[in-house]
């Protein structure tokens, strides 16, 4: 299955990704509209410093410890995508406390959000990848 | 045709079933399961008092789950006794269910302390089930005042689940300080100050002398009145069944990293278990909903026939109250203290030989898994760049080529 991987290499730590991926989950065709001057809730960021800044989202583990610890049930894995029910979620933060690549958080209302691939919205493709201005962000098999 | 017989229908259970169909897709399962509900998010229950869900969201699994894993759920029905020899297991009507390979997920019961003249006490309540909870539920009013005897996970989380519902909430306990089993003193004092601001009141320190219809007498000479016991002292692991077949029990049915008991075929997960806590090397009760997920797969696995390990078990908490995230793991005994807080926030950062053995947050625990991966692992400190790990969770700290395996290529 095709996954999002970094090339920490050719990340400039430029953040386009994160408001590239807020824009795509937010249901808004207007980039301005979506997010001028509101705070963001990308499900992908940036760590490091100025000199080693990389992207950190899911990386979709092939057994994922977020949904073996879930304690509301509402992680699991379609197609091989972990997906989260934000319907079920409470914001218990467990998979936060468990993920080993720090990729979890919390959205706006509390309950958490996650990488998803952008294919339950209307980008279809990861729009980190897609808006990634060194290609440093792809998406495919490895 | 293998026979599967898992006694209990929590988590551990579903794990256990999920465990098995990976290796068996034909065996038969059969499930003796205590309550009249399929399995449900027990820690949820708090969650549902605050209105946060509901009992369609707090189901763990969704409605088709046992019939499209093959198996005969048993409702209302307890396994009172059991046969390693003959590998039967006893329902309490006399029905004996043969097993080829057998599951022990009781789980654990509220451990009620005998306080004088708690007879005397007309609504009082454990805090451990859906039942419990929707009992609680019917008690309750706007008026009402709750008196929680117990400063633990389930004793606060109850005081949040019920804040809005009731007119007064007390909280009481012996220990001096709140979530002792978690928190360090300075820690729980931020907690407890937060809980206080919300509007919850506590008697640490304290405990109930007698009860005497709606009033407790304490130790310390007060008296509180309420019209609402919730008992929270604390649960004991339910070992009955394994330990009258033969098998060992300590606080909890002792288990190997395989999940097998000291009986042949017989197998546990779950709050009813004493497993390894591999962030200090000790056999201890590790009743967390993660922990009881992946013991039941593992049991499961192996029950069918396959080889699988679970020796990476830690303590491990994330609990929130009235927006508070306060996040626990590993072990703090003998070792090195490194305090980084600020603006309000705790990161205590436990080291013992050269590895982080355990850590409490309060406030910012933003990527807080990175710290738990590493006492799991067990990554040398020398490995990483630890300074930069003092001040936030962060994969930086990490080389770079130990990141191009986390992040650039399948894990």
């Amino acid at each position: 299955m095709k996954r999002v991987f970094v090339n920490e290499e050719w990340c400039l730590g430029c953040h386009l990704c994160e408001y590239n991926c807020a824009f795509a989950n937010s249901g808004e065709d207007n980039m301005s509209l979506a997010l001028k001057g509101k705070p963001i809730f990308p499900r992908i960021h940036i760590e490091g410093d100025e000199k080693v800044p990389f992207a950190v989202s899911c990386r979709h583990c092939d057994d994922p410890v977020c949904v073996n610890s879930c304690i509301a049930g509402a992680i699991s894995v379609r197609d091989g995508v972990v997906c989260i029910d934000k319907n079920k979620c409470v914001g218990c933060l467990t998979c936060v406390l468990v993920c080993p690549y720090g990729a979890l958080a919390p959205s706006e209302s509390g309950v958490m959000q996650k990488c998803e691939l952008c294919l339950q919205n209307s980008c279809g493709e990861p729009a980190c990848v897609k808006g990634c201005p060194n290609r440093a962000i792809v998406y495919e098999e490895r | 045709m293998k026979q599967y017989v898992i006694v209990g229908n929590g988590v551990a259970a579903a794990g256990c079933i999920e465990g098995i169909r990976r290796q068996d897709a034909e065996g038969k399962i059969v499930v003796v399961s205590q309550e009249e509900y399929a399995v449900y998010c027990r820690p949820l229950i708090s969650y549902y008092l605050e209105g946060k869900t509901d009992i369609q969201r707090m189901q763990y699994r969704s409605a088709d789950f046992y019939e499209k894993n093959g198996c005969e759920v048993l409702y209302g029905k307890t396994a009172v006794a059991g046969d390693a020899q003959k590998k039967t297991v006893t329902l309490e009507d006399g029905t004996e269910i043969p097993y080829d390979a057998l599951c022990v997920a009781t789980g654990s019961t509220a451990f009620v302390p005998p306080f004088q003249g708690l007879d005397s006490v007309q609504k009082k309540f454990s805090f451990m089930t859906l039942d419990d909870t929707l009992a609680l539920e019917q008690a309750i009013s706007d008026d009402s005042r709750v008196l929680i005897v117990g400063a633990g996970l389930i004793g606060l989380k109850c005081a949040e689940g019920l804040h809005g519902r009731a007119a007064q909430i007390t909280v009481c306990d012996l220990a001096d300080r709140v979530l002792s089993s978690i928190l360090d003193a300075p820690c729980a004092a931020v907690v407890q100050a937060h809980l206080e601001k919300n509007g919850i009141a506590f008697l640490l320190g304290d405990s109930v002398q007698t009860f005497e219809g709606g009033k407790a007498h304490m130790n310390s000479g007060k008296t509180v009145d309420f019209d609402v016991l919730v008992l929270a002292v604390g649960v004991r692991a339910n070992t009955a069944l394994v330990r009258s077949m033969g098998g060992e029990a300590d606080r909890g049915i002792l288990l190997d990293t395989a999940m097998r008991t000291t009986l042949p075929d017989v197998y546990a997960a779950g709050d009813c278990t004493q497993g390894l806590d591999s962030s200090c090397g000790e056999k201890k009760v590790l009743a967390l909903l993660p922990n009881a997920y992946m013991q039941g797969r593992c049991a499961g696995i192996n029950m069918a026939g396959g080889e699988a390990v679970f020796d990476t078990a830690i303590p491990m908490n994330s609990i929130g109250f009235f927006g508070l995230h306060i996040m626990t793991a590993g072990s703090y005994a003998n070792t090195q203290v490194i305090d980084t807080g600020k603006d309000g926030n705790v990161r205590k950062l436990f080291v013992r030989d050269g590895l982080l053995s355990g850590f409490i947050l309060v406030g910012d625990t933003a990527r807080a898994g990175i710290y738990t991966a590493m006492i799991r692992d067990k990554t040398p400190l020398e490995s990483v760049n630890f300074e930069l790990l003092k001040e936030s969770a962060t994969s930086a700290a990490f080389s770079p080529e130990t990141r191009r395996k986390k992040f650039g290529s399948v894990v």
